[in-house]
């Protein structure tokens, strides 16, 4: 117990403690100093983290749910500082620390020339710092502390080349658009906290019954009779809609491409945008009462995960190509969630984290290869020059697209099993969705893989001048560490992850629970499953997706060209992303710039300016000047007038 | 003692009276403070009469050497104002007015 609190508050310290050394050491600093640290500290939490993994998966540890400081306190309502550590926990900080410790390996070969490499160094150790306080967080404050912190590193990435406009742009869209969501997720903890009066997560789970019970009701509006636990947890969702890109608050992330690739890889598809997944899976006790939110999640995964998936097949630029995987996948973790099974959740959240970091570091390497060139179709053949790189993006592609026996093949098919169990209203089209997902993301994942690594050489004459070669070592040593989880942790993880590894952190209602209906009468083991999976649906699918990719791109190269002119609707439609930019920024944005000037005008011009400011200041003005008149100069005044108060204030305390 | 007590009081509103009043010359000014010190003291020798307690008739000795000093800088003061402005006429000294 003792130990165990130990070992969580070095975990987060070293990581905090990188980041202040380097962030105010800054240019001071040597480079080999700043990327020691860095890994080093990241390294000590990752071998803390596991430590404390195996010590839950040898039962070795109990959960143990204690605060650490009271940070602030207002009448009952503490805010406090605490470790919440259970096995959800323990899983996610491995992940968090790993894919952390794997890129920040990756950026001292990625970012050797940029004259922003301490700063780069601060951030990142910032975020794996922010990342951890998340996870751990044992009450709602910390956690909302943990998901701003990440927001804010994620904003100074995104745009970390600041002298580019688009980068500058595209970070505070993603800001906004997270702000929209935490406007969601606040109202959800506020909601919580005046119906549970704590914000103690076992002190909630524990008095969930009871206020299910009394059955409460909330009014949005007059009229409007909404169950409140709906209430909450859709404002909840809200606020994970906006941190795991959900449509329609997706749009940030495939801009916030414009950062750096190894932060692509750590923040926008590993860890931070998996946060929304993870709360809505920590809050299971609460979600599990509400079918409405239950049903909307599974309809919003749904959307996400096929139109976003849609999109890539289109993109030319290889970041955003991932991107998009990125946001269909996160559609295939919300699905999970919203059929209840969370473990099923968090799983593909794990092996997504290997893949997708995966895929990214690949892309960068890609992109340092050929001098900073993004275009799929400036590129080719470049298995010869690369084949560490093109074996690393192929076991990346597979997982992703699920090839029996790679660790992606599990969770997903194990998603899609499970959705079509499922009960929930919009399961059904939700197992459609994902199904035909399958087959885009094979479709578009291949076509990465042939464009890039296989047919012929399209590279621009300037990247050819030199010949294209691997990248530096510290590139090449983080995509073969992500590329062992990346095949083996599924087929290792699938059956403790159905027997109910976390059982305890993850509660699921008896109706609800497809996930023990799968391992009581479908699953006999991992082999059985890999097997299986030969035969399903999803790899019709997926043969189907890559047979296409294959005609397209290597056998008739002229054939998109000839679809894309007889379905130019279609093409201007995908290339408009469905217009959810357009709809921002033409409607949306204009409309709230409209209320927000009137805002200004009699908020801040009219009342605090002019009526508090401005009127404070004149009184204070018109109050001196009829003061200054008792400061004569003459002495005789002033005696006068120290009498008269000694006077008067002797008799007053004669008389009274 | 009712009258001793009457002519230290007189001792007072003359020289409160004469710090108001007095409109020319700070030296007279001085003499006033110096007329409200005299009152205090006065009544601290007439306490110490009646009451058989020796300590105020001492007390009064401090008195009169603090208000030799505070007279000593006052006229020290008098000086420069005079060296200054030509005048030691109070009413010429409003340059502090607001």
């Amino acid at each position: 117990m003792e130990q165990l609190y130990y070992i969580a508050l070095t975990i987060v310290s070293l990581p905090l403690l990188a980041a202040l050394v380097i962030g105010l050491g800054n240019k001071k600093l040597p480079r080999y100093i700043a990327h020691w640290l860095a890994c080093g500290c990241v390294g000590g939490s990752f071998v803390l983290s596991a430590y404390v993994l195996f010590g839950f998966i040898t039962n070795k540890y109990v959960d143990l749910d204690i605060n650490v400081y009271l940070w602030g306190q207002s009448g009952g309502l503490q805010i406090t500082v605490g470790f919440l550590i259970d096995r959800l926990t323990a899983l996610m900080m491995s992940v968090v620390s790993f894919v952390s410790l794997a890129v920040h390996i990756y950026t001292i070969g990625y970012m050797q020339e940029d004259p922003g490499y301490q700063r780069f160094f601060c951030y990142i150790s910032l975020f794996t710092f922010s990342m951890l306080m998340l996870v751990m967080a044992n009450n709602f404050a910390q956690l909302f502390f943990g998901w701003e912190a990440v927001g804010l590193v994620s904003y100074l990435l995104i745009g970390f080349w600041y002298q580019r406009d688009s980068a500058t742009f595209a970070g505070l869209k993603a800001f906004i658009i997270n702000r929209i969501g935490d406007l969601g997720f606040i109202l959800g903890i506020a909601a919580i906290l005046y119906y549970f009066d704590s914000l103690h997560y076992q002190t909630i789970f524990k008095d969930i019954p009871k206020f299910i019970a009394t059955n409460s009701t909330i009014a949005i509006w007059p009229g409007t009779e909404w169950l409140a636990i709906s209430v909450i947890c859709i404002c909840l969702f809200i606020g994970a809609m906006a941190k795991s890109a959900q449509v329609p608050l997706h749009v940030w992330l495939p801009d916030s491409m414009e950062g750096p690739t190894p932060i692509s890889a750590l923040i926008h598809a590993a860890t931070m945008v998996t946060a929304g997944v993870f709360m809505v899976a920590r809050m299971s006790p609460l979600f599990e009462y509400s079918t409405t939110a239950l049903s909307l999640m599974t309809v919003i995964g749904a959307i996400t995960c096929l139109f976003m998936g849609i999109l890539a097949v289109i993109q030319s630029d290889i970041k955003r190509i991932v991107a998009y995987s990125t946001l269909s996948q996160l559609g295939y973790m919300v699905i999970a969630l919203g059929v209840s099974a969370y473990s099923a959740a968090i799983f593909h959240l794990f092996t997504h984290a290997f893949f997708k970091a995966l895929l990214f570091l690949g892309a960068g390497s890609v992109i340092v290869a050929l001098h900073h060139e993004q275009n799929i179709f400036k590129m080719g053949g470049l298995y010869r020059s690369m084949p560490l790189t093109t074996a690393a993006m192929i076991v990346g592609s597979l997982a992703l697209v699920g090839f029996p026996g790679t660790s992606g093949f599990y969770s997903k098919d194990l998603i899609i099993e499970l959705t079509h169990k499922s009960q929930i209203p919009g399961a059904q089209l939700a197992y459609a969705a994902a199904l035909i997902t399958v087959f885009i993301t094979t479709v578009y994942s291949f076509r990465l893989i042939y464009l890039v690594f296989f047919g012929n050489e399209r590279m621009e004459d300037n990247t050819h001048m030199q010949p294209v070669h691997e990248p530096a070592k510290t590139i090449l040593f983080p995509l073969v560490l992500l590329a062992i989880p990346s095949i083996a942790v599924g087929g290792i993880m699938i059956k403790s992850t159905l027997d109910g590894f976390l059982q305890g952190p993850l509660f699921v209602l008896a109706k609800h629970d497809v996930t023990q209906q799968f391992l009581q009468m479908d699953f006999h083991g991992a082999l059985a499953m890999f097997l299986h999976g030969f035969i399903s649906l999803p790899f019709l699918s997926l043969l189907l997706g890559g047979c296409i990719a294959w005609l397209c791109y290597i056998k008739y190269p002229l054939l998109p060209q000839v679809l894309q002119r007889d379905g130019k609707l279609l093409v201007a439609l995908l290339q408009a992303k469905y217009g959810f930019d357009a709809l921002y920024e033409k409607i949306l944005m204009p409309l709230v710039r409209v209320v927000g000037n009137y805002c200004w005008r009699i908020g801040d011009i009219l009342l605090i300016d002019r009526v508090l400011i401005g009127s404070t200041v004149q009184g204070i003005v018109r109050i001196s000047v009829l003061l200054q008149k008792l400061q004569t100069g003459y002495l005789y005044h002033y005696i006068f007038i120290i009498i008269a108060g000694l006077l008067a204030l002797l008799l007053g305390i004669m008389y009274l | 003692m009712f009258n001793y007590l009457l002519f230290s009081t007189l001792l007072l509103t003359f020289g409160i009276a004469g710090l108001i009043i007095s409109r020319k010359n700070i030296i007279i000014l001085l003499m006033c403070l110096e007329i409200i010190l005299l009152a205090a003291n006065t009544n601290f020798v007439i306490f110490a009469k009646f009451w058989g307690d020796i300590a105020g008739q001492a007390f009064v000795f401090f008195v009169m050497t603090v208000a030799a000093a505070e007279t000593a800088i006052g006229l020290a003061l008098l000086v420069l104002v005079f060296r200054q402005k030509n005048s030691i006429n109070v009413d010429d000294l409003n340059q502090l007015q607001g």
